[in-house]
């Protein structure tokens, strides 16, 4: 067992872990914060997607002890007390889900994206920032499936959050 | 998951001390994209992970007239950086060709070039794999092998590398350093990557112990470059084919300096030496194109169900090079 400290949604917070668990099992099962979701276990759904130091990351695929003294933002940390953060409206706004099991990873996948910027794989001057059509929110979104294939809705809300 | 030890150093010294001191059984930790879900399957049991990603190699600098690429340099930051989109616009495009973003924003730079095969035999324990478990035969030969090698694979081994940056790297003439037991050196790409031979259970030329602790690109080859890749969706899979290249045309419209590697097909980003050699001086058009597809290819050997690979690797390099025409 090995202790750790981290900054969750704005507070600290101690554990002791085995070096097996991963970042997403020490959120939902150590701290109770069970909005990041278990999808796939393998890097592939985006469900247990949250910020670490500000940028999106597969909670999943993290290893909680390789991210002692980090600063991690969940679901439940997005929004500001009853202000809800601009994608979480947005998402509201455009109907953005289905069954809601993907959607916590959404959000917290398009509010890292809205920061990130630069070029994506489809944006045709790699040298060139473009705008967030929908192609480039495909593009950037693609590490989060929805099985209820809402992604019209998903698109349409992240570009409205882009927007705002 | 087989429990084991967590150990974080200060510098890459220290890093490659725990591993000589933890044998066959410590492995380094990078950004875990790959090794953390391969260690879920049970393909790797390390009983210590030496976690080398907040070591001091997370910049990018200037490196004579090229760049030097720290190890930990995480993915999504290579692909950001101005120099890199302006300069190496086909590395660029490799690496957002690659994963997903949340991958990116964690995979390093060092973990991309060591990641391991998605054989869907490598990755499953319940099958035989020469690669994971050396001598217990190879499944893809007879099985599914859709997505497989075309060039140089062996008889013991018909995987493919994952690697799109690794791509570039080859066809950029990258050189990666390495620190080790017995010291520093350089392993110029693609050397990096080993054919399968019969030894598949090693990936590349590196000996135990062995840390890549930065990448460096010479200066960007003249003309114009890309990175096109075919898969199977629009985003977030692995290369069927990918084609790294850089073309550089003469006032005359002859071929002044071609780069070409090829993703997708091999064991190892493979580096289209055949083709080059027909381009140079040659007329730059789409029937010179096509018969430098065509010596690369001759050396391909297909399997029953991933033949397809060599018509599509012929298209990619021709198209490819088409839209770098000036």
């Amino acid at each position: 067992m090995v202790k750790i400290e981290l900054r969750v949604n704005g507070a600290s917070r101690r554990a002791d872990v085995d070096t097996r668990v991963s970042l997403l099992d020490l959120l939902r099962e150590h701290l109770g914060l069970t909005g990041a979701k278990k999808g796939c276990d393998h890097g592939q759904c985006g469900a247990c997607t949250v910020l670490i130091d500000g940028r999106r990351a597969n909670a999943c695929l993290a290893l909680a002890v390789a991210h002692d003294g980090t600063d991690v933002t969940t679901v439940e940390g997005l929004a500001d007390g009853d202000d809800l953060h601009p994608v979480q409206e947005a998402f509201l706004a455009h109907d953005a889900f289905q069954c809601g099991y993907c959607t916590p990873g959404q959000l917290c996948s398009a509010a890292g994206m809205l920061g990130e910027g630069g070029a994506s794989a489809v944006t045709e001057d790699v040298a060139a920032d473009p705008g967030l059509t929908a192609d480039e929110i495909r593009e950037r979104m693609s590490g989060n499936l929805c099985r209820c294939g809402a992604y019209v809705n998903i698109v349409a809300a992240v570009g409205e959050a882009a927007r705002a | 998951m087989r429990p084991f030890t967590y150990v974080r150093t200060r510098d890459a010294v220290d890093a490659v001390e725990s591993v000589e001191a933890g044998g066959p059984d410590a492995m380094y930790l990078g950004g875990g994209t790959n090794l953390v879900d391969l260690m879920r399957l049970g393909v790797a049991t390390p009983a210590r992970l030496v976690d080398v990603s907040r070591l001091p190699y997370d910049s990018i600098a200037a490196h004579g007239d090229g760049l030097r690429i720290g190890a930990a340099v995480r993915n999504s930051d290579l692909a950001a950086h101005p120099d890199v989109r302006a300069r190496y616009p086909m590395l660029a495009r490799a690496v957002l060709a690659g994963a997903s973003g949340q991958v990116r924003n964690m995979a390093t730079v060092g973990g991309n070039l060591l990641q391991r095969t998605r054989c869907p035999y490598f990755q499953d324990v319940t099958k035989p794999c020469n690669k994971r478990d050396p001598g217990s035969g190879c499944p893809a030969v007879e099985g599914d092998h859709q997505n497989m090698a075309v060039l140089g694979r062996s008889a013991a081994c018909v995987a493919t590398h994952p690697s799109d940056m690794a791509v570039a790297l080859a066809a950029l003439g990258a050189e990666v350093r390495v620190t080790g037991p017995d010291g520093e050196r350089t392993v110029p790409m693609p050397g990096l990557h080993r054919l399968p031979g019969d030894r598949p259970d090693r990936d590349t030329v590196l000996a135990p112990g062995e840390l890549i602790t930065a990448v460096d690109l010479p200066a960007p080859p003249g003309g114009r470059s890309t990175y096109r890749k075919v898969r199977e969706r629009a985003s977030f899979a692995f290369a069927l084919v990918s084609v790294a290249a850089a073309l550089d045309v003469g006032p005359g419209g002859g071929v002044r300096d071609v780069r070409i590697a090829l993703g997708g097909v091999a064991h190892a980003p493979w580096r289209a030496g055949a083709a080059e050699e027909v381009l140079q001086g040659a007329p730059a058009d789409a029937d010179a194109f096509a018969r430098a597809a065509d010596a690369e290819l001759a050396a391909a050997r297909p399997l029953p169900r991933n033949a397809y690979k060599v018509p599509l690797a012929r298209h990619l390099i021709v198209h490819t090079l088409q839209e770098l025409l000036p």
